[in-house]
Formats: structure tokens, C-alpha cells, sequence
């Protein structure tokens, strides 16, 4: 189903229709989101028992992502009302509270700078400098066939059509320079006042020009558990206010690690003979990442340790869970390409 | 109301100046640059592929501007 376009071309999100059950959780959820009799309580602690790894356990980081999906754009067909039913958000406290201990068990943490403005942002920016091995960007920019290009675009579009959204929430929970920094950072992902220059906006073009379907959800199903679990990391720190450091630190460090691997992606797509109706997305995260990283890591990371000094080690945390979950989503495209495989659990259309 | 600048330049270590507030940036034979967003990252690495902005190459060339702290 294609998204619904303005007159200018700027897709309008839509609830997004209703995923295939991956297992006993998510089909639990998907039927208590559609109204049906179900025992949720105690098919999410099964479940969550048997769990081999909540990471990459595809059923309840599905299960996670359709929670929380209804506190953003909404999904089909599900009574809104629903957004707050307490059994629903149960559910979602007890998947969260497994998921919070596995990213802390996981996530290795870097050294604690002082707790000052200038020592933040150099912490921040020697932790997301460092080379992690292999790198997704390289293989994109040199490497990728079309229809690796385009299953990187679908890997991407769960966050990326709704790109900026999960580091909203963290708006009014912050103050002072850190919150103006935020909003400064925000302003721009949202175009700045247009909305055709808002990034979602533009990586939908991004997808229309290589024949994907734009609107929101459309390839869920094909999306496996670490690109679900890279999304569900930061609605789950944006979504709390005890985390408001961890979404911050995770801004930051998506910042950080933006411009320079941009380039590649567009390099990869213009090696392919694509133009600027494509690579404008990319081009434009060159650009305007250089700015954010900056703004990032001095005016709202700095600030927000600066003037609350006993959330430094949840900014490092979020920063680092951050490297930590889209590593693993890197990792597990570059592992199935390398073996010349699909990233994605089903034929792309 | 306290007086603020118009505009405020702020040398990131390591890295570009950011400019806020009204300005226009203009080529030597004064014609207006494009400018693509409010708050902007002038490159001072000179290394950038979308000069006068920052591309965040500086990095990959490891760009000192500060005195490195003294050892030991
Ligand atoms: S200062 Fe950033 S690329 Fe030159």
C-alpha cells in the first residue's frame, strides 16, 4: 500500500498495517492489540523464560517494536485507546526490563571522563572514532550489487521513515542549553520548517527512486531481530525519563558516526549510476551530521552531564549501546552478503 | 531583554566553527554561498569534499588544534 502523498510529494505517515506473528509473544500481542481474548501476562514471562538471547530473539523484539509503535505513528486497524491499557503496558514494562539488563550485561562501557562539558564531548567523540573492523559503509560504497543497495535502504527504512522521532521524546524531560541543543538538532532533522526537506521525507524519496514502497512498515516482516532491536533500543531510552541521558548519549553517538559513512552510501549508490533524486538523503546527512555532532557532543551531552553530573554514565551507556546495536545490524548484513545471502528473512519484491 | 549577539562563532576543538544567528556567507567576489540550514560548520581542517562546510573528514585526519596536554 503506497503512503498516502501530499500535494508536494511528502509521503503522510499512516498507522502501519499489522506484521505476521514470529511466535507465541507476538501473536499474543498482535491479538490483544486487535481486541482479542488472550492470556498476555503469561505468555510474555513464557516466553521471555524461554528466550535463547532477547537480542536476537525475533519473537519478542517483534513483540517489543508493536508496543511501542503505538506511541508513534500507530497501527492499523488497532483501537488507539490501547496506547495506554494497562495490560498492554505490562507487557511492554516486562520485555523492557529483560531487554535494559541484556544491552547493560552486553554493552561494553567506556572509561568515565570528568564530568565536565569539554571532557564529555572528547570522550564521546574518542569513543565513536575508534574502527570497529569491518565496516558497512566501505563494503556500500565499493562493493554493494543494486540489490544489496536496496535491501540496505530497506534495513534502514525502519528507523530512517520516522528518523528523529525516538530522540524527540526526550524534549521536554531536558533543560537550559541541553534542551535548546536538542531542539536545535531537531529542527533540522525536521526540515527546518519544510517538510520536504525533512529527513523521513527525503529518505522516502530516497526509496521511491530505487522502486521500494515508502510507507511505513511495509517490509517489517522481512526485518530480522537486530535492525528490530537497533529501533526498539532507542524508543526504549527515549520512552523513559529515567533513560533521558541514554537517549542523549545515543543521539550523540548517531551523530558522531554519520557524516563520514554517509559519503560512502552515497558513493555506493552513484557507482551504481543513480543521481541526486537518490543520494540527496546521504548528501544531506554529510552535511548536516557535521553540524549536529558538534552541537551533540558539547551542547546537549557536556551540558546535560554538566549540569546533571550523575547522568554521565548513562550518556556513555547510551552512547556506547548505540555503536553496540548498530554494529550488530551492520555485522549481520556484511556476514549474509559475505556469504552471499539475503540480510533480510524473505525475497525482497 | 538582555542584549545577545547576532551572531556567535564557537571554534570546536578539533574541529570546524560553527556560526549561529543572521549572516550570509559570501565567495570573495561577493556572491552569496547557498546556505542549507540555520546553524552551519565552516571546515578549518581544509580537507572537506563540500568545502566551506565541515564533511566531518577532519577526523579521519586527525586534526589537532589544541596544544596536546603536557605528558605525564
Ligand atoms: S573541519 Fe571538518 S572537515 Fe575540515
Amino acid at each position: 500500500m503506497p503512503a498516502t502523498m501530499l500535494e508536494d510529494g511528502v509521503p503522510l505517515q499512516r498507522p502501519m498495517l499489522l506484521p505476521q506473528a514470529r511466535g507465541p509473544v507476538s501473536e499474543a500481542v498482535l491479538s490483544a492489540l486487535r481486541g482479542a481474548p488472550v492470556a498476555l501476562p503469561e505468555a510474555v514471562g513464557a516466553g521471555l523464560a524461554a528466550s535463547a538471547g532477547i537480542l536476537d530473539d525475533e519473537d519478542v523484539q517483534l513483540a517489543l517494536f508493536l508496543l511501542y509503535e503505538q506511541h508513534y505513528g500507530g497501527l492499523a486497524e488497532v483501537d488507539e485507546d490501547l496506547e495506554w491499557d494497562a495490560t498492554l503496558l505490562a507487557a511492554r514494562a516486562a520485555i523492557e526490563t529483560a531487554f535494559e539488563a541484556a544491552l547493560r550485561a552486553a554493552v561494553p562501557m567506556p572509561g568515565r571522563p570528568e564530568p565536565t562539558s569539554p571532557a564529555v564531548a572528547a570522550a564521546l567523540f574518542a569513543l565513536t572514532g575508534r574502527d570497529d573492523g569491518p565496516s558497512l559503509s566501505r563494503y556500500v560504497a565499493k562493493n554493494a550489487t543494486l540489490q544489496q543497495l536496496r535491501e540496505f535502504l530497506v534495513q534502514r527504512s525502519l528507523y530512517t521513515l520516522k528518523e528523529a522521532d525516538p530522540h524527540s521524546w526526550a524534549i521536554p524531560r531536558l533543560s537550559a542549553t541541553a534542551k535548546a541543543a536538542l531542539v536545535e538538532i531537531q529542527a533540522d532533522e525536521y526540515g527546518g520548517g519544510r517538510p520536504q526537506r525533512m529527513h523521513s521525507a527525503i529518505f522516502a524519496g530516497t526509496m521511491r527512486s530505487v522502486g521500494l514502497d515508502d510507507a511505513y512498515g511495509a517490509y517489517l516482516d522481512l526485518l530480522p531481530a537486530p535492525t528490530i532491536a537497533a529501533m526498539n533500543t532507542m524508543s526504549l531510552f527515549g520512552l523513559h525519563r529515567r533513560l533521558r541521558g541514554a537517549i542523549v548519549g545515543h543521539l550523540a553517538a548517531f551523530e558522531m558516526t554519520s557524516s563520514v559513512p554517509n559519503r560512502l552510501y552515497g558513493n555506493g549508490f552513484r557507482r551504481h549510476g543513480f543521481d541526486e533524486r537518490t543520494t540527496w538523503y546521504f548528501d544531506e546527512h554529510v552535511e548536516a551530521d557535521a553540524v549536529h555532532e558538534q552541537i551533540a557532543a558539547h551542547d546537549l551531552a557536556g551540558a546535560l552531564v554538566a549540569s546533571e553530573p550523575s547522568l554521565l554514565d548513562d550518556v556513555l551507556f547510551g552512547a556506547a549501546a548505540c555503536l553496540f546495536v548498530e554494529g550488530r545490524v551492520g555485522a549481520h548484513m556484511l556476514t549474509a552478503w559475505n556469504e552471499d545471502r539475503s540480510s533480510l528473512r524473505g525475497p525482497l519484491p | 531583554m538582555p542584549e545577545l549577539p547576532p551572531v556567535t562563532v564557537t571554534a570546536c576543538p578539533n574541529g570546524p566553527i560553527l556560526v549561529r544567528g543572521d549572516f550570509e556567507l559570501r565567495t570573495p567576489d561577493g556572491r552569496v554561498v547557498a546556505q542549507h540550514r540555520r546553524t552551519v560548520a565552516l571546515c578549518r581542517c581544509g580537507k572537506s569534499t563540500i568545502k566551506p562546510w565541515c564533511d566531518g573528514t577532519h577526523k579521519i585526519i586527525g586534526f589537532v588544534t589544541e596544544p596536546e596536554p603536557p605528558a605525564g
